[in-house]
This record gives structure tokens, C-alpha cells and sequence, in this order.
């Protein structure tokens, strides 16, 4: 006879592993594939497995980890590269803006929630917003911590396998390994894109990035973001004004 | 400061903690403190996300201009053809992600084995 104590922590589990289970879907296996790609790329870039698996456990955002690593392979500073992942880790506000209140209830408390915000990437983020409907209210942070934990473990595992195996892999498996990163890049930008001008600026940067490699190859990511970021949503700015007009 | 920049074992880690960590959770438990404050069709967002989609695009672009490991032993413009067709096959799939990369795959190695 335990009463509602007792109901309450076994629907806790109940909705931890129905988070859990959310993790193998479409979303779950892209972002998996994505990562046997980032795993080779760290490899090749002379990161160990221990590095590598701290970075996606305290990072846990892909594009913050390639941006990461391309300043590491420059050779640039700290600095750099801290204000390089923080511009391009500013995307992630809107997406926990817009998740939070969805599981808040009264009584959560705020700890709850700046820890399971570490969570929120693309792929938690889509998952969570496509199960929530069907998550009772107060289950909802829970659903969310299996999910998120689920999602960060799977990924680990996976690095650790693309670092043991690749050393052993045919040169040409190889290259396709380190082609799958842009590629998943590529399209996923392309199509996460809430507006023209985001698939403007992915243009103007896939065309200035190189050069900016060979012109100022320190600042190259930052100098790129800067130019295609604000050159993209001037455009928006001008073409808004002129239809106004 | 590079990453290299201290034969010091934990140097790797802080550097990540700080470039990665820390330039990254700022943004998430910001996130947590404006709630629903910030509306996601408000303009300085629209800002935010150019840059940082130029941003992930120039990192994009130079993994194929200049790319590591294996991948630096293959040609440029098969390189740059691979990823062109991978992602025009993406559009023309209706924009199905799985579609774009196997093609984009396909084409690298069909051209590695063919040459």
C-alpha cells in the first residue's frame, strides 16, 4: 500500500523509457549516421576518443562540434573559436524558447529545466515537439530527460565504434565516411531553413568559406558568418521595403 | 591559444569546455530564463540564424575544398561533383534528406572506383 507515491514513480519510469524509445525513429537514425561521420572527422583531425566524447557529451549541438573542429584545424585560438560556436550555438535559444513552456508545469523547478536544455539539439527538439501531444503534461520533463539521455548515449556508442573500426577501413570507405558530415549539412540547412534569406546566407557562405580560408585563414568561419549572415539579411531587409514601398 | 597550444593533457578538455560548452549551454539556459518571451518570427532571430547558417556553410564548404584524412587523397572537382549531385537529388526528392546523402555517396565512390 503505497498509493500515489507509488503510481507516481512507476509512470515516471513508464514515461522515461517512452522517451527512451522515441530516439529510434527517422530523426534518431540520421542524426546517427551524422555522428559515424563527425567521429571520422574528429579522427582525422587528431582528436582522441576521450576528447571526442567529452566534446559531444558537453557540447551536444553537430554544428557547434564542426565548427569546433574546423577551428582546431586552422589552427586557431581559443577566442576565436569561442565567439565562432557562439554565433552559430545562438540558433539553439529560439528552439528551448519554444520547448520549455510545453513541459513546464507549476511545480517544476528551474534546475529541472536548465538541465534538460542541455538536451535540446535539432533532433530532440523534432522529436519533442512531435510526441508531446500525446505526453500527459506533468510526464513531460520526464519523456524529455529519457529521450535526451537516450539520444546523447546512443551517439557515444557510436563515436567509440567509428573510432575503433576506422583504422581498419578501405581508403575509399574512408573518404565517404568524411563526406557524410557536409552532406548532412548541405541538405539539413537547406531544409531546416525557417526563411529565404537562411538559404541565402548558406549560399553566400559555401562560396565565400574557401575564401575566406585562403584570405584570412584564422578567421575564415567567423569572417564568413559575419559577410553571408548580415549580407543575407540585408537583402531580406532591402526586398522587404521595396515590395512595401 | 590553440588547441595544440600546451603539451598539458587537460588542455584539450578546457579549451572544449570553454569554445564548446560554455558558448553553447549560455544560449540554452538563456533560452530557459526569456521563455516564451522572445517570439520565433521576431527579427533579430531571422539575424541569428543568418549568420550562424553562413557560418555552418563556410565550415561546410571548406571540409570539401579542403578536407582531412581520405578524403584529401581524392579529387577536388569529384569532391565538389558529389556534393552538388547529392544535393540536387535532395531537391528534386522533395527534399528527403537520406536521399540527398546516399546519392551524394554514391557518386564519390562510383568515381573513386571508376578512376
Amino acid at each position: 500500500m503505497c498509493g500515489n507515491v507509488c503510481h507516481l514513480s512507476a509512470s515516471r519510469a513508464y514515461w522515461y523509457a517512452r522517451g527512451a524509445r522515441a530516439t529510434i525513429s527517422v530523426p534518431g537514425l540520421i542524426i546517427a549516421s551524422a555522428f559515424v561521420g563527425f567521429a571520422g572527422l574528429a579522427r582525422g583531425t587528431g582528436l582522441t576518443l576521450p576528447e571526442t566524447l567529452f566534446m559531444t557529451t558537453v557540447v551536444w549541438a553537430l554544428p557547434a562540434q564542426v565548427i569546433l573542429i574546423g577551428v582546431i584545424l586552422s589552427g586557431g585560438g581559443l577566442l576565436p573559436a569561442a565567439f565562432a560556436v557562439t554565433l552559430s550555438s545562438a540558433r539553439l535559444m529560439p528552439m528551448v524558447v519554444s520547448v520549455v513552456p510545453e513541459m513546464r508545469t507549476g511545480k517544476t523547478r528551474p534546475l529541472t529545466l536548465y538541465v534538460l536544455s542541455h538536451f535540446v539539439a535539432v533532433t530532440a527538439w523534432v522529436l519533442a515537439m512531435e510526441h508531446f501531444p500525446h505526453v500527459p503534461r506533468p510526464m513531460r520533463t520526464t519523456f524529455f530527460g529519457g529521450l535526451g539521455t537516450t539520444l546523447i548515449s546512443i551517439n557515444l556508442v557510436v563515436v567509440t565504434i567509428v573510432f575503433t573500426l576506422a583504422a581498419k577501413l578501405p581508403p575509399a570507405v574512408s573518404a565517404g565516411l568524411f563526406l557524410l558530415t557536409p552532406l548532412y549539412f548541405l541538405t539539413s540547412l537547406w531544409g531546416s531553413a525557417r526563411e529565404r534569406a537562411s538559404q541565402h546566407a548558406m549560399l553566400i557562405g559555401l562560396a565565400m568559406g574557401p575564401i575566406f580560408h585562403l584570405l584570412v585563414p584564422n578567421f575564415d568561419l567567423l569572417a564568413t558568418g559575419l559577410v553571408g549572415g548580415i549580407g543575407a539579411y540585408g537583402f531580406r531587409r532591402f526586398t522587404a521595403r521595396r515590395e512595401a514601398a | 591559444m590553440s588547441f595544440d597550444a600546451f603539451d598539458a593533457w587537460w588542455w584539450p578538455f578546457l579549451f572544449i569546455l570553454i569554445a564548446g560548452w560554455l558558448a553553447t549551454d549560455i544560449w540554452r539556459f538563456a533560452g530557459v530564463v526569456l521563455g516564451g518571451r522572445l517570439t520565433e518570427g521576431s527579427d533579430i532571430l531571422v539575424l541569428v540564424r543568418c549568420v550562424a547558417t553562413a557560418l555552418v556553410a563556410a565550415v561546410v564548404a571548406n571540409l570539401i575544398a579542403f578536407p582531412s584524412g581520405a578524403l584529401a587523397n581524392t579529387p577536388l572537382l569529384l569532391r565538389v561533383g558529389a556534393a552538388a549531385a547529392g544535393f540536387a537529388c535532395y531537391l528534386s526528392a522533395g527534399k528527403r534528406m537520406i536521399v540527398g546523402i546516399l546519392a551524394g555517396e554514391a557518386v564519390l565512390l562510383a568515381g573513386l572506383l571508376l578512376f
